[in-house]
């Protein structure tokens, strides 16, 4: 711990070295992350260990690396792939349906007076309410699970969509219309690629809706998945399968939002934005 | 009909007032023709009609039938900015009417016209506004029109690059056998390179004067000629 702090403090004094940008700088540069983890993990495993806090509610980031290691031999990686297949499955049907939905919005008026007021009241209800619902219609089973996942991540996706597609340069609609492109070919040559931005942007926030849904779901009925293991945390009274739990879920929003930032990256090349100050 | 394109009795109104009042013009196969008057006075207007952009007008706006050979409207169109799309490469910014169907070939033979050539990979922001103009004539010259429209397409260049262009454009229209309807506020340009110069005033629009510029190209822009034509544009202006 001490040590990793130790490399944390020169990475951050690096930049005001002003220092030429050397490829190990950049690579150093890559770990600031990491920084403010790893002091709040040796700070708290001193607290516990100096018994400031007890134990039994807040075990030492030491404890809760050997639950995740027992976990990790046993049953977490089915609990992470049953979640990660609903998010999945929820993620791409909802993210499906709203770019249908929200390209066609977009582009026609008269479809927004018709569509758009009833979205934006689904929209305000929120997510958990249709819980209930969902178990009535559908069952305990993945069904629900997976619909309330799809609702959740629909409506960013949707909203941003809907918002980049009246975002687009008129002058390049007018290009689509001097070379009489159907609509269809607008949508797919003009619409989408200038809505990009703003269509990443909705997706990024449709996948953490996702893992915000499965969550929810998993935890009110569900034999396997993260938040099963959260329930089964609290009804065994064990906080480190709960902060394990957690701990995954953080992990497993990070992972998959880097994915697709790294796709958004590779895809709006072409942008030429600013891209915020070294400062 | 002999001309290629011709706008018969044209007027336009916007939110009631009429911009434009009994216009008309033919464009003959190969001539240049360049619209020439003040800010606000309808020339980009009529040039948008006649590309067929806006519908809202009365009068005649009829196109040969020999245009309608080839793949697009026998009309290509440069605007004052260059228009890429930003998240396509220059090559496909200049085929972008066949999207994938693209024919290589000709798109590198128009990026070789133009100057560009081997930069069909670069994306629009690496291109300096200059590099973009010329994109955007070889995008116009892609479906190989008969009839090319431009609109101010030089008023954002500096007057170095601005001048390259004025000939690079006269030469490829030359080349491939294109008739030229310029719209412009720049009176050098208007005479450097047209056959007619219709000056375009008042209130509502008009043409007010035709000017014929009988002299061959390659001309020399410091020419008694021209000067003396520049002249008269300007009296017809000021007036």
């Amino acid at each position: 711990m001490a040590r990793a702090t130790g490399v944390a403090g020169q990475i951050a004094t690096a930049p005001c070295a002003n220092a030429p940008r050397s490829s190990r700088a950049t690579r150093l540069g890559a770990l600031r992350g990491w920084v403010v983890p790893a002091v709040l993990l040796a700070l708290l495993e001193t607290v516990v260990r100096l018994g400031w806090i007890p134990g039994y509610l807040m075990p030492a980031p030491s404890e809760l690396a050997r639950s995740m290691w027992e976990l990790a031999e046993g049953p977490l990686w089915e609990h992470i792939l049953a979640s990660t297949l609903r998010v999945l499955s929820g993620f791409a049907i909802g993210a499906s349906l709203a770019l249908l939905l929200g390209s066609a919005v977009g582009i026609s008026q008269r479809l927004e007076a018709f569509l758009d007021p009833t979205f934006q009241a689904l929209r305000a209800v929120p997510g958990l309410a249709w819980v209930p619902l969902l178990l009535i219609w559908l069952g305990i089973d993945e069904t629900s699970k997976v619909t309330l996942i799809a609702i959740g991540s629909f409506f960013p996706v949707y909203m941003n969509l809907v918002a980049g597609i009246r975002n687009v340069d008129r002058k390049l609609v007018e290009l689509g219309e001097l070379y009489r492109l159907s609509r269809r070919q607008q949508i797919r040559r003009i619409f989408v690629p200038a809505a990009q931005p703003y269509l990443f942007t909705g997706l990024r926030n449709g996948l953490s809706m996702a893992w915000l849904c499965v969550v929810a779901a998993e935890l009110l009925a569900a034999t396997e998945g993260i938040g099963y293991l959260l329930t089964d945390g609290r009804e065994t009274s064990r906080p480190d399968l709960v902060l394990v739990a957690i701990i995954t879920l953080a992990v497993m929003g990070k992972l998959s939002d880097s994915l697709l930032k790294r796709l958004e990256q590779r895809t709006l090349r072409w942008r030429d934005n600013f891209t915020g100050g070294e400062s | 009909m002999s001309g290629l394109l011709e706008l018969r009795d044209i007027r336009k109104s916007y939110a009631g007032v009429r911009v434009l009042d009994d216009v008309s013009l033919a464009l003959a196969p190969g001539e240049i023709i360049s619209l020439l008057g003040p800010s606000g006075c309808g020339k980009s207007t009529l040039l948008r009609i006649a590309a067929g952009l806006d519908q809202d007008f009365t009068g005649g706006l009829s196109h040969n039938p020999l245009l309608d050979f080839g793949g697009g409207s026998g009309i290509g169109v440069v605007f004052q900015e260059p228009r890429l799309l930003p998240w396509l490469n220059v090559a496909q910014n200049v085929g972008f009417a066949d999207g994938r169907g693209v024919d290589g070939a000709w798109v590198e033979q128009l990026l070789t016209d133009v100057g560009l050539a081997g930069q069909g990979e670069k994306l629009p922001k690496q291109l300096s506004g200059g590099m973009a103009q010329r994109v955007a004539i070889a995008r116009g010259l892609y479906q190989r029109p008969q009839v090319l429209l431009l609109d101010e397409p030089f008023s954002a260049v500096d007057a170095f690059t601005r001048m390259k262009l004025q000939d690079l454009v006269v030469r490829l229209a030359d080349a491939y056998g294109i008739a030229l309807l310029l719209v412009t506020h720049d009176l050098d340009e208007a005479f450097y390179l047209s056959d007619r110069v219709l000056i375009l005033g008042g209130s509502p629009s008009r043409i007010q004067r035709e000017l014929a510029v009988p002299l061959a190209h390659p001309r020399d822009r410091r020419s008694a000629e021209l000067a003396y034509l520049r002249g008269e544009a300007l009296t017809e202006l000021t007036l």
